[in-house]
């Protein structure tokens, strides 16, 4: 295992996210509500950059208390990433695929220090 | 360092830049050729049967092939208003293949090339960076927007488009890249001009076979197809019915999410035209003939052959030229893979084992398709043996297409180093 500095945290929007290259290791980190999250940039499915597509709100299916519904609406607390390779969706603060929990991105020890963004990579 | 690659070196780090549709495909693949390196760069001969061209980014070039002026007045006119394939049957506000921009492949090619201005060499320097990126030696290519044109009400316009995109491709995309083989568009609204294509193109080299897009209603046993055949048979190269969506189908238009209508459209196409093909015994009328089934994935298969052979048992009457039971018949038949059911892996073995998967199927990309497979999607299924993984990759498709089984793609640490070096050049 080891520590490495992959910048300041000041660099990052919120929502947003960074992928970083380091010696063949390629990890997303991701700020949202204030929070780091860091992920292995290796899709579940079939081994995509996961971590470099689009960031998204979860979609939603609005269904009311009479069971009728009104479609689909944009989540306002859970954001995505999706995967470029063919759209499979992970939840930014789990990993997990909003469906099926227990397809999921591998998840890299991530904190900040002094404003610096450290992720701990495999030996 | 090149535009856009858009990433930068930070110390040891490097900054990977989100993935769109200006992406270079090396860069978009590049996981592909770590897959390539780590699991088939040793295989013999890898063989994509099945990928695209996205004719929006090259309508104009197949339009100067265009032999009838009025259409290519018209198409220019379209053109010129703004409109990216103009004559073509698809609706652009349903069109959701990107998954709403989730998946950016599906809406590109927009990567820059080295030379935009010469017909055909952007198509196939993008072409090449896909089958050196996913480590594949041949690979075979079918249109996509034109997958719809046997639906387009002006039977004229499917013919002479499709002589203009099959005269693109002799004439200008082939004869640049060895690699690349293609299929003679068959416009079956119009027999005469089907045999016509088949005498005027059908022995070009590159040339490795016919295809029937599926998304039509014409039936596929009616007797004025039989000569054609016949002379596909005789031919030897295999006729390949490719399937595709359609919502405009009368049953379809119950579907309310683009997701419904591709799961079951696909695969409706061609229910019935295999359906059609078995029970009017087309594979006794032409033993020789072989046929090639694409773009369904395989779960459709089991199903379809235990409900044939169902009913042939009881209908016999029905059915009478049968000599064999149509699941035996459809064992002889060729698949492609994409997209490949591998959530249940038990129940894609048992599927693998009754179509006879290893000498039966054949790797299909469908690249640049939103639900492409790359090969590692054969190679890591956990079942196969090593022959079975090599015959399905590449070998079958080998004998299928009479092509050589010898390698033309770079090994895939080379792919890998030459993309580095340029990155940081
Ligand atoms: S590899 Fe990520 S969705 Fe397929």
């Amino acid at each position: 295992m080891s520590e490495v500095n992959v910048g300041p945290a000041s660099s990052f929007t919120d929502p947003g996210r960074k992928v970083f290259e380091v010696g063949g290791q390629e990890v997303g980190v991701f700020l949202l509500g204030g929070e780091f999250y860091a992920w292995e940039n290796r899709c579940p499915h079939l081994d995509g950059p996961a971590c470099q597509g689009r960031l998204l709100p979860l979609a939603t299916e609005a269904v009311n208390a009479d069971r009728t519904s009104r479609g689909r609406e944009f989540s306002k607390e859970h954001m995505n990433i999706v995967c470029p390779w063919h759209g499979m969706e992970f939840d930014i603060r789990t990993g997990r695929h909003p469906t099926n929990q227990a397809i999921r991105l591998r998840k890299v020890p991530v904190r900040v220090e002094r404003g610096e963004i450290y992720v701990t990579l495999r030996a | 360092m090149p535009d856009e690659l858009k990433s930068s070196l930070v110390g040891e780090v490097r900054e990977l830049q989100e993935i769109t549709a200006a992406t270079d495909t090396r860069d978009y693949l590049f996981a592909a050729a770590r897959q390539a390196q780590r699991q088939y760069d040793d295989y013999e001969l890898i063989v994509d049967v099945d990928a695209h061209t996205q004719e929006g980014r090259f309508w104009p070039e197949i339009l100067e092939f265009m032999e009838n002026d009025v259409l290519k007045h018209t198409a220019l006119n379209q053109l010129a208003g703004g409109i990216r394939t103009p004559l073509i049957n698809m609706q652009p506000g349903m069109s959701f293949q990107s998954l709403s921009g989730r998946v950016p492949h599906q809406s590109g090619p927009r990567e820059s090339v080295s030379n935009p201005d010469k017909p055909g060499a952007a198509f196939v320097e993008i072409a090449k960076r896909s089958i050196d990126f996913m480590g594949v030696d041949y690979q075979v290519i079918f249109p996509t927007s034109m997958l719809h044109l046997g639906m387009n009400p002006m039977d004229d316009v499917e013919v002479y488009l499709a002589r203009a995109y099959c005269r693109w491709m002799v004439e200008v995309v082939l004869p640049q890249e060895p690699r690349l083989t293609s299929l003679i568009y068959l416009p079956l609204n119009n027999v005469d001009q089907c045999e016509r294509m088949v005498r005027e193109f059908g022995n070009h080299p590159q040339i490795v076979g016919y295809t029937i897009c599926a998304v039509r209603h014409k039936p596929v046993h009616h007797n004025q197809y039989m000569r054609l055949y016949s002379m596909i048979e005789e031919s030897g190269k295999p006729l390949v019915f490719h399937a595709g969506p359609h919502w405009d189908d009368p049953s379809f238009t119950q579907l309310n999410r683009f997701i419904s209508m591709h799961a079951l459209s696909f695969v409706h196409y061609n229910l019935i035209h295999m359906t059609n093909w078995i029970i009017n015994a087309l594979p006794e009328r032409f033993p020789k003939l072989k046929t090639v089934w694409v773009e369904s994935g395989v779960a459709w298969i089991p199903f379809l052959m235990q409900r044939l052979d169902h009913e042939v048992l009881l209908r016999q009457s029905e059915a009478p030229g049968l000599k064999r039971m149509p699941s035996e018949y459809m064992q002889d038949m060729y698949y492609s893979s994409q997209p490949l059911e591998r959530y249940d892996l038990k129940l894609l073995e048992a599927t693998f084992d009754k179509m006879k998967a290893s000498t039966q199927l054949l790797f299909s990309s469908d690249w640049p398709h939103w639900d492409f497979d790359p090969p590692s999607s054969i190679t890591t299924l956990p079942f196969l043996d090593d022959q079975a993984k090599r015959n399905i990759l590449g070998l079958n498709a080998a004998k299928l297409f009479n092509l050589p089984i010898k390698r033309t793609r770079p090994r895939a640490a080379d792919a890998i180093a030459a993309r580095a070096a340029d990155r940081v050049s």
